[in-house]
Parts: C-alpha cells; sequence; structure tokens
C-alpha cells in the first residue's frame, strides 16, 4: 500500500482535538501567568509554550510519515538508548522548580528536556514488537514475564528518581498494552493483584478480605494456571501485605506519605500538605456553571492555586470556564480516545495497535489522575495534563506520540 | 507477525470503549457535584480566603480647655501590622522588620509569642512608626509579605507636662480588658483611655471604628481594597470641652517650686468647675502616646518622686490650720458657738486638758478671741475649747457628714477618699485603745488622724465662700451638675468666718505679703506636720474675687515638705489668683503681683496704704 504525503489530513477527527487542547493549555498558560501580584515564574510561559508547540506540530509532521516497518525496526534499539539515557539521568540528572530534589532532568548545551517522557513511547514500542512478535495472545502468565520485565527495568529507574507519577504511567502502558494483546482478564486481574494489595495492606482486614477474593479467583482459574504461577501470585500478595509497611517507612518520601494521608483525610493539614488539594477544590468549585471568566480566577489571582501552570492547571480551567469548561475538556478528552481506540480497532496490524494502546494508556492515567486530583478524587502524584500543562519535553513527546498513532493509523498493512 | 482475530479486536475496543466512557462520565459526576451542586459553599470559602477586614481606627475626640486651647489632639502617624497567615512566615516578616523598627528584645518576644498564638486578626507591632521607616517598608513591599501599614491617628498632647494630670493617658488595650463587659465589641490594638480624662470620657471620646474590606493574596499581602463587601466609614470620638484654663495651669507650673512636689486646686466658686488642678511632679503624656516602652513606663512609675500620682486628687496629707475652718463651720452648726463667743480661757501660749499640756504655736499667747480672731490668728488654744465644746463623737458626725471622710465626686477616675476617723470606734479598732475626749482636741485643730487631699480642702473652701454649698468639682464643661456639699451654716457665720480669713491677708496676718494689688483674697495658711520628723507641709487655701464683690475662685496650694504656708503657698496661691482674675477683668498680666514682690521690685504699694486708709 502506498503511503499519502500527508498522512495527517486522513486522521483529522484524531489530530483536531489534539491541537484544540493544545492551543487550549497555551491559553490557560496565559492565564495562569495573570496574577496580581505578577510573579516572574509564570509570566511569558505561555509564548515559550506556544513555540514549542509549533515546533510539536512540524515534529508531527514529520513522524507521521514514518512507516510502521521503521517503528518495528527501531523499537529495540530506541527502548535500549531511552534506558541507557534514563540511567545517566540517575546519576547527572538535576531536579527542576518544586521538585528540586529529583534527578528527572538533563541539561544538555542549554536544553533541558525529561529522559522518562521519551522512555514511555520507547517502552510503548519495545512492548509492541514483543506482544506483536508472539504467535498467540498471553494464555499463562508466565506469557506476561518478559512484557513486565521490558516495562519493569525503565519503570525502576523511573521510581528511582523518584518520580511516581510518571511511574504509574508505565504501569498504565503494560496493561494497557497486555489488554488489546487480548490476555484473558483474570490474567491481567493476577498481575495486577499484588499492586492492589500494597494499598490494601494498609488496612490489615481489606488486605485480607482481597487476599481471600484472590484465592478463590485462583480456584476457579486453576485449570488454566500453572501451579508455579498460582504460587507467585500468592507470594506476591504475601509480600506486599508484608512489605508495605517497611517500604512505606524507608522508600517512601515524607511529601508522599502527607499526599495520601491527605487525600485519604482531607481536614489533616489545611496549611500544610492539604493546602493544595483544599484551595484546588475551593477553586473548582467556586468555578460554578460557568466559571469566573478567563483570567478572571481569583484563587489562582491571589497565588492561593498551587502549581497554577503545570500540575494544577485544570483547577484554572474549572475556576475560569466553570462546570461548563471542564465538562468540555472532558468530553474532549474522551472523543480524543475514542478516536484511538477506533484508529487501532480500524488498523488491522496488531504492532500498530499495540502501539496506539499504549499512549492511549499513558494519555488517559495522565488525563484521569491529573484531573481528579484537582477534586480530590485522586491523591496528588506530581503528573502533568496532556497537552494543556506548562512543559516543553512533556508536550513535545505528547505530540510525538501523537504523530506515531497517525502513522499507524495511516500505514495500514 | 500474527494478524490478529478482527473479531477479537472488535469486542476488546468496545469493552475499552466502555471503560473510557465509564471513567469520564464518573469524572464528571464528580465535577457536577463540585462545580454545581455544591458550588456556592465553595464560592464561599473562596471569598473568605482572600478576604480580610480591617479597622479603621477612629480618631479621638479633642480635649479642649475653656478657651478652646488643645490640651489632647492627633496628629497622622503610622501603625505597622502583620496579617495573619502562617506562623512561621509571619515571625520571618517580623525578624525583618527590626532592620526598619525599633523593637526592642522584650517586646520582640511577647509579639513572638502573640504571633505563634494565632488568631484571625492582624498583628500590631507598632503604633507609632516613624515616617521614614514606613516609606522604606513600603518600598521594599515584596520583602514584607503580610505588612500592612496603616495610618492611624496618634494622641498628642500639645501641652506637653501642663495639665497632664487631668488630660491622662491613653494606652493599647490590655487582654483582660478585652474580655470585660465594658470593653464588649472592642477589637485588639483599640487605643483606650488609661487615666485622667482620656479615661473618664472614653466612650465619648474614642468614636466608632470603621470597617474595609481588602484582598490579599496567598501571602497575606494586601492586593487591592475590595467593593464588594458594604465598608463602614469611622466615625471620630466626640470633642471634650473642658472647665480648666490652660494658660493658669501654665502660669502655674511656671510658679510652682521645680524642686518641690505638691498640688495645686483653682475652683470656680459659682460652678464648682475646675479652673486649674496641678500635681507636681508632672510628667509628659506624650511618652504614652504610642506602643509603651516599658523602659519609659518603669522608669516615671518607679521615680521615688511618683510623677504619675495625681497629688491634688489621691494625695492626702494632714490638714493643719485649714481644717481650723471646718471645726468653726461645726461649731456654729451646731450651736456649739456664735461667731462674737469668746473662749472661757484665753490664750496664753499653753491650754492645760487633763493631766496634759496642749500648745498654741505662738508662745506668747493671743488672749481672748473672737471666732473671727480666732481664725486670723490660728489661735490653737480657742479651737482646743471649740472642740471640747463640740464634743469628740458630734465631731466626728458632722465632719463626716459634710465629707471628710469621702470623694468630692470629680470626674477624674482614681479619686482618693479623706481619710477621717468614722466614728469613736475608729481608735478601738484602728489604733488599739478607746479614744478620750482628749482626742477631739487634736482633731480641731487639724492635726491627728486627719488626712485630707487638696481638691477636698478646696471644694470644703468653695462652700465656705458660697452659702455653705458646694457642687462637686467638674472638669467636663458638660458634666451634670450635683451638690455635693451642704454646710448647715447662717449667712452670717459664714461671714463671720469669712471675716477671719480676710484678716489672714491684711498687716499683721500671716499672709499679708501675698495680697494683691487688684483682687482681694481671703485664705488660710497651714504648715501641717508631716511626721517622720521632715519639713512640714505648706498648705494655702483661699478664696479670691475683687474687693467688696463675693469671691470668684477658690484656690488651694500644697506644697509637701516645704516649710511653712506663709512663706511658701501663699505667694503660688496669690500669684495663680492674680493671674487668672486679671485675665477674667481684662487688667494686663503682670509677674509681679503680691505685695512682697511690689516691695522687692520697687513698685509703688500706693495701693495697699490707700486700703489701709480705708
Amino acid at each position: 500500500m502506498k503511503r499519502p504525503l500527508f498522512p495527517w489530513l486522513g486522521q483529522l477527527p484524531f489530530l483536531i482535538p489534539v491541537l484544540v487542547l493544545s492551543l487550549f493549555g497555551v491559553a490557560m498558560i496565559y492565564s495562569a501567568g495573570v496574577l496580581n501580584i505578577p510573579s516572574p515564574i509564570t509570566q511569558g510561559l505561555w509564548i515559550r509554550q506556544a513555540v514549542i508547540l509549533a515546533g510539536s506540530i512540524v515534529a508531527l509532521l514529520v513522524v507521521s510519515r514514518i512507516p510502521v516497518r521503521w517503528w518495528e525496526w527501531t523499537a529495540l534499539p530506541v527502548y535500549i538508548v531511552a534506558v541507557g539515557v534514563l540511567a545517566v539521568t540517575l546519576v547527572i540528572g538535576t531536579g527542576s522548580g518544586t521538585a528540586e530534589g529529583v534527578r528527572s532532568f538533563l541539561d544538555i548545551a542549554g536544553f533541558r528536556f525529561q529522559p522518562a517522557e521519551a522512555a514511555k513511547v520507547a517502552a510503548v514500542l519495545a512492548l509492541a514488537r514483543l506482544l506483536a512478535t508472539r504467535e498467540s495472545s498471553p494464555e499463562y502468565l508466565r506469557d506476561l514475564l518478559v512484557p513486565a520485565i521490558v516495562i519493569g527495568i525503565p519503570l525502576a529507574l523511573v521510581m528511582a528518581q523518584p518520580d511516581l507519577g510518571t511511574a504509574m504511567a508505565f504501569v498504565a502502558i503494560f496493561f494497557a498494552m497486555i489488554y488489546w494483546a487480548g490476555t484473558p482478564w483474570p490474567l491481567i486481574v493476577f498481575a495486577a493483584s499484588p499492586g492492589v494489595a500494597l494499598f490494601l495492606s494498609f488496612n490489615t482486614i481489606a488486605w485480607s478480605i482481597g487476599f481471600i477474593v484472590l484465592l478463590i479467583g485462583l480456584y476457579l482459574y486453576r485449570y488454566r494456571l500453572y501451579l508455579v504461577e498460582s504460587l507467585s501470585v500468592i507470594v506476591a500478595n504475601l509480600a506486599a501485605g508484608a512489605l508495605a509497611q517497611p517500604l512505606w517507612n524507608s522508600v517512601v518520601k515524607e511529601h508522599q506519605k502527607n499526599r495520601l494521608l491527605v487525600f485519604l483525610n482531607q481536614e489533616l493539614d489545611p496549611q500544610g500538605a492539604g493546602w493544595q488539594l483544599i484551595q484546588s477544590k475551593v477553586a473548582v468549585g467556586s468555578g460554578g456553571i460557568l466559571g469566573k471568566g478567563f483570567t478572571e480566577g481569583t484563587q489562582k489571582r491571589l497565588n492561593f492555586l498551587p502549581e497554577q501552570h503545570t500540575d494544577f492547571i485544570f483547577s484554572v480551567v474549572g475556576e475560569e470556564f466553570g462546570f461548563l469548561g471542564t465538562s468540555l475538556t472532558l468530553l474532549l478528552f474522551g472523543y480524543l480516545f475514542f478516536r484511538m481506540i477506533q484508529i487501532a480497532e480500524e488498523s488491522g496490524h496488531l504492532f500498530a495497535g499495540l502501539c496506539v494502546f499504549g499512549i492511549l494508556g499513558t494519555w488517559m492515567t495522565h488525563a484521569i489522575v491529573n484531573i481528579g486530583m484537582t477534586i480530590g478524587v485522586f491523591p496528588i502524584t506530581g503528573i502533568p495534563l496532556p497537552f494543556i500543562s506548562y512543559g516543553g519535553s512533556f508536550l513535545l513527546m505528547s505530540w510525538l506520540a501523537a504523530g506515531m498513532v497517525v502513522a499507524m493509523a495511516s500505514d495500514r498493512p | 507477525m500474527t494478524p490478529s482475530l478482527p473479531q477479537a479486536q472488535k469486542a476488546l475496543a468496545t469493552r475499552a470503549r466502555v471503560g473510557v466512557f465509564i471513567v469520564l462520565g464518573l469524572l464528571a459526576g464528580a465535577f457536577f457535584r463540585s462545580q454545581v451542586s455544591r458550588s456556592s459553599d465553595w464560592l464561599l470559602q473562596s471569598e473568605s480566603n482572600r478576604l480580610r477586614s480591617l479597622t479603621l481606627p477612629a480618631p479621638r475626640g479633642i480635649i479642649r480647655d475653656r478657651t478652646g486651647q488643645p490640651m489632647a489632639d492627633n496628629i497622622p502617624g503610622y501603625s505597622v501590622s502583620i496579617l495573619p497567615t502562617e506562623p512561621d512566615s509571619m515571625l520571618a516578616t517580623l525578624n525583618r522588620f527590626r532592620e526598619h523598627l525599633e523593637i526592642d528584645e522584650d517586646r520582640f518576644q511577647r509579639l513572638a509569642e502573640r504571633v505563634q498564638a494565632g488568631g484571625p486578626r492582624p498583628v500590631l507591632v507598632s503604633v507609632d512608626a516613624p515616617f521614614d521607616a514606613v516609606s522604606a517598608m513600603e518600598e521594599r513591599r515584596t520583602a514584607f509579605p503580610q505588612l500592612l501599614i496603616e495610618a492611624r491617628p496618634k494622641r498628642r498632647y500639645p501641652a506637653a507636662e501642663v495639665g497632664a494630670h487631668i488630660v491622662g493617658t491613653v494606652g493599647q488595650i490590655n487582654e483582660a480588658e478585652l474580655n470585660s463587659p465594658e470593653y464588649e465589641g472592642v477589637e485588639p490594638g483599640r487605643i483606650v483611655g488609661r487615666s485622667g480624662i482620656e479615661a473618664q470620657y472614653n466612650p465619648t471620646l474614642q468614636g466608632e471604628p470603621g470597617i474595609r474590606f481588602v484582598e490579599v493574596d496567598a501571602a497575606g499581602r494586601i492586593v487591592g481594597s475590595f467593593r464588594g463587601v458594604r465598608t463602614r466609614r469611622e466615625e471620630p470620638g466626640s470633642d471634650i470641652e473642658l472647665n480648666v484654663d490652660l494658660d493658669l495651669m501654665k502660669w502655674i507650673h511656671h510658679i510652682f517650686p521645680s524642686d518641690k512636689s505638691g498640688a495645686v486646686v483653682v475652683l470656680d466658686v459659682n460652678t464648682g468647675g475646675v479652673l486649674a488642678l496641678e500635681s507636681f511632679p508632672a510628667y509628659d503624656p506624650n511618652v504614652f502616646a504610642g506602643v509603651v516602652d516599658p523602659a519609659d513606663w518603669s522608669l516615671l512609675n518607679r521615680d521615688p518622686e511618683k510623677p504619675l500620682y495625681n497629688r491634688a486628687i489621691m494625695g492626702t496629707y494632714p490638714p493643719g490650720s485649714p481644717w481650723k475652718l471646718a471645726a468653726a463651720a461645726i461649731g456654729l452648726e451646731t450651736g456649739a458657738i456664735t461667731p462674737a463667743d469668746r473662749m472661757p480661757v484665753p490664750c496664753t501660749g499653753t491650754f492645760t486638758y487633763g493631766n496634759r499640756t496642749w500648745r498654741c504655736w505662738r508662745e506668747e499667747g493671743h488672749g481672748s478671741l473672737d471666732l473671727a480672731g480666732a481664725i486670723a490668728n490660728s489661735c490653737n488654744v480657742y479651737f482646743y475649747q471649740l472642740g471640747l465644746s463640740i464634743g469628740l463623737a458630734q465631731l466626728l458626725d458632722r465632719s463626716n457628714r459634710m465629707g471628710f471622710g469621702g470623694q468630692c465626686g470629680i470626674d477624674l477616675p482614681g479619686e482618693g477618699t479623706g481619710d477621717f476617723p468614722y466614728g469613736v470606734e475608729y481608735w478601738e479598732e484602728r489604733r488599739g485603745y478607746r479614744a478620750t475626749e482628749g482626742e477631739v482636741l487634736n482633731l480641731a485643730i487639724g492635726q491627728g488622724p486627719n488626712a485630707q487631699s487638696p481638691l477636698k480642702m478646696a471644694q470644703f473652701l468653695v462652700a465656705i465662700a458660697r452659702d455653705g454649698s458646694a457642687p462637686a468639682p467638674t472638669l467636663y464643661r458638660d458634666a451634670p451638675r450635683q451638690e455635693a456639699w451642704r454646710l448647715d451654716v447662717s449667712e452670717e457665720s459664714l461671714g463671720e468666718i469669712r471675716n477671719g480669713l480676710r484678716q489672714v491677708m491684711q498687716p499683721g496676718g500671716t499672709a499679708y505679703m501675698s495680697s494683691l494689688e487688684y483682687f482681694e483674697i481671703l485664705g488660710k495658711t497651714g504648715t501641717a506636720e508631716s511626721g517622720d520628723g521632715r519639713e512640714t507641709h505648706a498648705w494655702f487655701t483661699g478664696m479670691a474675687g475683687r474687693f467688696g464683690g463675693p469671691a470668684e475662685i477658690v484656690v488651694v496650694v500644697l506644697v509637701e515638705f516645704a516649710g511653712g504656708g506663709s512663706e511658701v503657698a501663699a505667694p503660688i496661691a496669690a500669684k495663680a489668683a492674680d493671674y487668672y482674675l486679671r485675665g477674667r477683668y481684662d487688667i494686663p498680666r503682670d509677674t509681679i503681683q503680691t505685695l512682697r514682690e511690689y516691695q522687692f521690685a520697687g513698685r509703688s504699694t500706693a495701693a495697699w496704704v490707700e486700703r489701709q486708709r480705708r
């Protein structure tokens, strides 16, 4: 099949929401800079974002012409390079802004970027290649072992930065892709069970109930599992239950603990860790149905909103455009995700579909967790909102990923 | 590469769509709940987030003397406060304040405690910040989040020490007062009257503070005023006009010996209005106008001369001879004597009662005297016998009824009560022995357990100068009049007492050298034992007016530990009276006033010679 010269022309239903969201983002970043007492941090950032957006569009035009075959060939080398860079970042990386203490940025010749963003795309490619080369859908838990390792390596490196938000995106990539690869849902549940157990273990009763349910599930599904697999799942769940407390005490950082505790009880620390959440909820809630008007949000103007140009930009949307703005944004994201599902569905090519689903997994996780945290539905994890939040490498990588989706959609075997 | 089964993919895609739909739908539902169903709660919270109410201090009413001269007014001042936010950041701001404002260690510690205690109100750091400090901080606004600078009228006392004990002082309301019902609804940081007129008429003077809403940002910085909520304008306090004459009080400050303590009281005979009320040493109330420096305060408070103590109304002194007038009045009231009566035993310099010999101040004795003569000569022997004929019980009863054991009712806080035995039981209960009739001898000459304030003596003199009644001395011009003193003595008898007083100021009288050219003074000098073997207190209690006319003013002078009344106290009283009355009758004022001064200055004393001839 001959590739079209302008493959993106055929993918306008997918690209228009991406572009609209991005332009909306630039506008919101502009608004985030309109404060009663101007701050040098947020002023004029929208110009930078707009410039990067223009560059990102160009990048999409280029990337979208890359044939699927090339993506398959380069998947493994790209993955190896990406993991290598991630490892290097851990050594020479720098923090940024409010996340001064972490090592997630690389500073090269004056350009700062987050290798983790590129690593997500690389992981998607590598996992797609791995899963697509299988002759059939994963049938046993052991079939998920190698994919888990492929995701596990960059995930561990990102965790070490530490950047829990991005790590979550890797987990989402894994599950979205094994889902599209046709893994039976009980296997997905078993694979996810240790992670779930980790959270449940904060309450012994909750964990015990979860564990019993798991045992019943394993029993019902016994004919499709090797004994070793069943035992592994049980051991993993037990380990999660046992390790949670020591992990909490040693590995989890203080601010992360606070965020989680505040999520569970919002009145816990209204001046400290609860501050961001409370102010964000006040901002969103006070927006009402129609909002306070573009640039007119008082919570934002008066600096009550934390990180109003990055992680909490959706609070500005909520405050200034009200429920109308938030529901339209959700609708736009929903439409985008539906288009991606359709692209995967119609690609007729497992590798392409897997790639699209991987991207879908990261975007959806980012969008839902980010939007949810502004009203306390999810705990505060420092992850940005795709296309809207301020951030150069994140925007560029999102558009590159979009370019990849266009490439997958327009290059049908 | 294995092409997947289209059928399976379709099912997966459908399930994925359902999943996306459910998740985003739930999220939209959560936003609906927050932004539509419960929006009003959040809106309220966002308002309270950013709005702060500030009180606009109302300027206190101006206190003026009878001529309209200000004794207490207001000048623009600046207060510096920290808006409430997290204690740590407030503390940091407070620390930076110290580069611009003088905050000593003690005060800093107290402010730090206040900051740490938290609370919704701004913490007042200084009510009296110098203008350059305020402007320097204003320029560096960003370095001072939570800085609140307010124009706050500052109290000023233009006459400084003059009238200090009358106008009193102001100070920031304290914790105990805030919780008291008297100050209900008063905000912290309010300046309230602490003493004097400032305290007595605080409700009239203080006015009503205004309320202003400002918008603040998350750091507590004021971003602008807020017009959405109605602001209330401050209502200035009402002005108060006093009966006092500031020029007269300045003059009294000028003539009172600078190294002595004491008091001068001048009352208007007609109205009971206070024309002057001075206590020495005085202090400068401007010291208290801002945030009181504890060092200044304790310096004034620990001063052995007690400058804060209002001797005119709080100090009580043995009244000495002037109190003989009270004995005379009681004698006349009870009918124990008539003005023409002479005592059975003429004065020979001593008087024997019981097994004791009682002395007159004049060793040669005065011979036989009538009332006026006894008053003029201050004859102890006459008054010993007068006391005996009145009797102890009756003397005590009458004295107390006349008010020598109580207050005058002046409109100033903290007036002391006279110290006078409340009855015969006094000696048993307080002194531990039964009173003998001999006590009355001491009391009749103004000694013994009797101590009166200069104001009390002045009020008594007003009663003598009038028809036996005296209104309560008042400072505030519009204060309600109240009759406080009633002597049941006939006009003739009072005239006889006044005659005695007149003789004091005539040739041969103890205070003749203090008599005046234009005005007649009737008075009584006193030299009262101070106890502890120190120098005697000098008294002069007198009244003055035009020759042949009724007395118009009463002057009482007390100089502590200063010696004789005629040498020390009488000239001060005479010069004060002359100064005031010259002003009243448009006679040019002069510093040469008394006979002694005329003689000393070599001026013609023809007026005195002329008067003698008549």
